[in-house]
């Protein structure tokens, strides 16, 4: 498969304390295309994609080492400017987070940070990027309200405007569909499947159909180790490691 | 045939054991309940009487403390300006405190770990002692006893429960949120200031008002700093009058009807407190509606 990449990995290793969580990870990402990261639980999936966008910083007892190269640059570089690297990346979590305030403030959180204080500019923003999530019809007779009070697909795809609104290359989504009953999930899928027209998409997932739905890329994850990555067809239809195989089969999980 | 009056037994004292601590538990909460009633009622009883509308609306005359006409109000005033000046420099020392520790430092640790147990030490240091050593340090400024210098006794006071009680709502707020903001790029500081505070405002509202409540009510503190004045003065560097010193002062005379007129000081002190409790509590379900569960 040859493609563009957007996310080169050389020899990242991550521990938390004494335990290595990544072990030697080898890795490109795909420009514009679903790359999705499989794997058992507690295999290293949400830390690798944490190291993305260096929410890892966050985690107690972390270090690191290896590099991660967005654009040329190096990200994992001490020197780099975090909210920099941050806002390249949208994250949708597991959980629905909304923000402690309206929806309209929801979406408009990002740009403000960012500098965008004019009140017009910011209501275009924030219908547009509404409307990509398709929220707008639902919400715009209730922007002021609190954004707890949508029902959890509707805070998902909320969070995902947010993400949106301060123009990110890439999106990452730890798992971003399992809180949610199966018709959200679904909006949230195909969200993706239109999203990756202008965004480098990677998404953790251990439901190995949404993998096969989605993914143009695959990469198989297991105890902290890169197994085996690949087009996605190469690696459901004939892969070459026979753990990949065992996962796929449902032999291992 | 043995098992069946093992069961038995097993669940009589099952039984007996969810009795006696439910049992337990109810007495805590009577004694409780009991003390706050009676505490109360004593001093309606033995206040209301004394209380008139001079109480709360003259100084004291001349001759007060013998039984002479005059109020309290010089003390009302005190207290109030003194508290709340109080709780405005300990917020602004609890609060750069407290979104240091929940944000830039990890939960692990030592830096945060040490500073909470400081303040644990702190909190149980007696306010005489606060007093005590305000005053040092104002000796050492030759400040005299004074409105900023009990402020300043009164501060140290209230500083640790005030920013253990702004700390335990900020521990609570979900990483996820943190991580929610810091996506968008925001930096630690705007993550502070427009997540954590926001999410936590009922609980930061709480912990003002609680230590409010603590600090309006001592008297040890403010006995050498704050000095007593039978004027009302609102000037920093003025002795001022509170209203636990004037308990204090009328409790301590030999006449009866001016030892009422001290219940009735603790009566109006006791009512600001139980106001203050329940606009905390108006307050804080005003701005609990953005909060993210």
């Amino acid at each position: 498969m040859i493609f563009k990449s957007h996310i080169r990995v050389e020899d990242l290793n991550v521990y938390y304390g004494r335990e290595q969580a990544l072990k030697n990870i080898n890795l490109e990402i795909p420009e514009k295309m679903i790359t999705v990261i499989i794997g058992p639980s507690g295999c290293g999936k949400t830390t690798l994609l944490k190291s993305f966008n260096r929410l890892l910083d966050l985690q107690e007892e972390v270090r690191y080492s290896g590099r991660i190269i967005v654009d040329g640059e190096d990200i994992l570089s001490p020197k780099v400017e975090i909210t920099r690297i941050r806002k390249k990346m949208g994250l949708l979590s597991q959980k629905p987070c909304s923000l402690p305030m309206s929806i309209y403030d929801n979406v408009a959180y990002g740009p403000r940070i960012h500098g965008i204080k004019d009140k017009k500019a910011l209501n275009r923003i924030v219908e547009h990027y509404l409307n990509e999530v398709g929220l707008w019809e639902e919400v715009k007779g209730r922007l002021n309200e609190p954004a707890g009070r949508l029902s959890i697909g509707q805070q998902q795809r909320l969070s995902l405007a947010r993400g949106l609104a301060v123009e990110p290359e890439i999106i990452l989504g730890d798992e971003p569909t399992s809180a949610l009953d199966p018709i959200s999930s679904k909006r949230i899928e195909e969200k993706f499947w239109e999203l990756k027209n202008n965004y480098t998409i990677v998404l953790v997932t251990h439901i190995l159909r949404q993998a096969r739905r989605l993914a143009d890329y695959v990469i198989f994850l297991y105890l902290g180790e890169v197994i085996e990555a690949g087009a996605a067809k190469e690696i459901f239809e004939n892969p070459k490691q026979e753990l990949t195989r065992e996962y796929i089969k449902g032999i291992i999980s | 045939m043995k098992e069946k009056p093992i069961i038995l037994s097993g669940r009589f004292w099952r039984r007996v054991e969810e009795r006696f601590f439910l049992g337990l538990m109810l007495f805590s909460c009577g004694v409780i309940f009991l003390g706050l009633v009676l505490i109360v009622l004593d001093i309606f009883i033995k206040g209301l009487p004394a209380l008139s509308w001079s109480m709360i609306s003259q100084s004291p005359k001349g001759g007060f403390y013998l039984g002479k006409g005059g109020g309290i109000l010089n003390a009302i005033i005190g207290s109030l300006v003194l508290a709340s000046g109080a709780s405005l420099i300990a917020f602004f020392l609890s609060l750069p405190l407290v979104l240091y520790l929940n944000i830039y430092l990890k939960r692990t640790s030592g830096i945060s770990a040490f500073i909470r147990f400081s303040l644990d030490v702190l909190w149980g240091v007696p306010s005489i002692v606060y007093g005590a050593f305000g005053f040092t340090i104002m000796v050492f400024f030759g400040l005299k006893a004074s409105l900023l210098g009990g402020m300043i006794a009164v501060s140290l006071l209230i500083f640790p429960i005030m920013s253990r009680a702004m700390d335990e709502v900020m521990r609570m707020v979900p990483r996820e949120l943190l991580e929610a903001s810091y996506s968008v790029g925001t930096t630690r500081f705007e993550t502070g200031l427009k997540i954590v505070l926001r999410q936590t405002f009922p609980g930061i509202i709480t912990a003002v008002l609680i230590a409010f409540g603590r600090g309006i009510g001592d008297a040890a503190s403010v006995i050498f700093t704050a000095g007593y004045s039978d004027y009302i003065s609102v000037s920093l560097f003025r002795p001022v009058a509170t209203l636990p010193l004037a308990i204090f002062y009328q409790l301590g005379t030999p006449f009866p009807e001016v030892q009422d007129r001290a219940y009735a000081s603790g009566l109006i002190l006791t009512v600001i407190i139980i106001s203050i409790s329940l606009v905390t509590r108006f307050l804080s379900k005003r701005f609990h509606k953005y909060i993210v569960k």
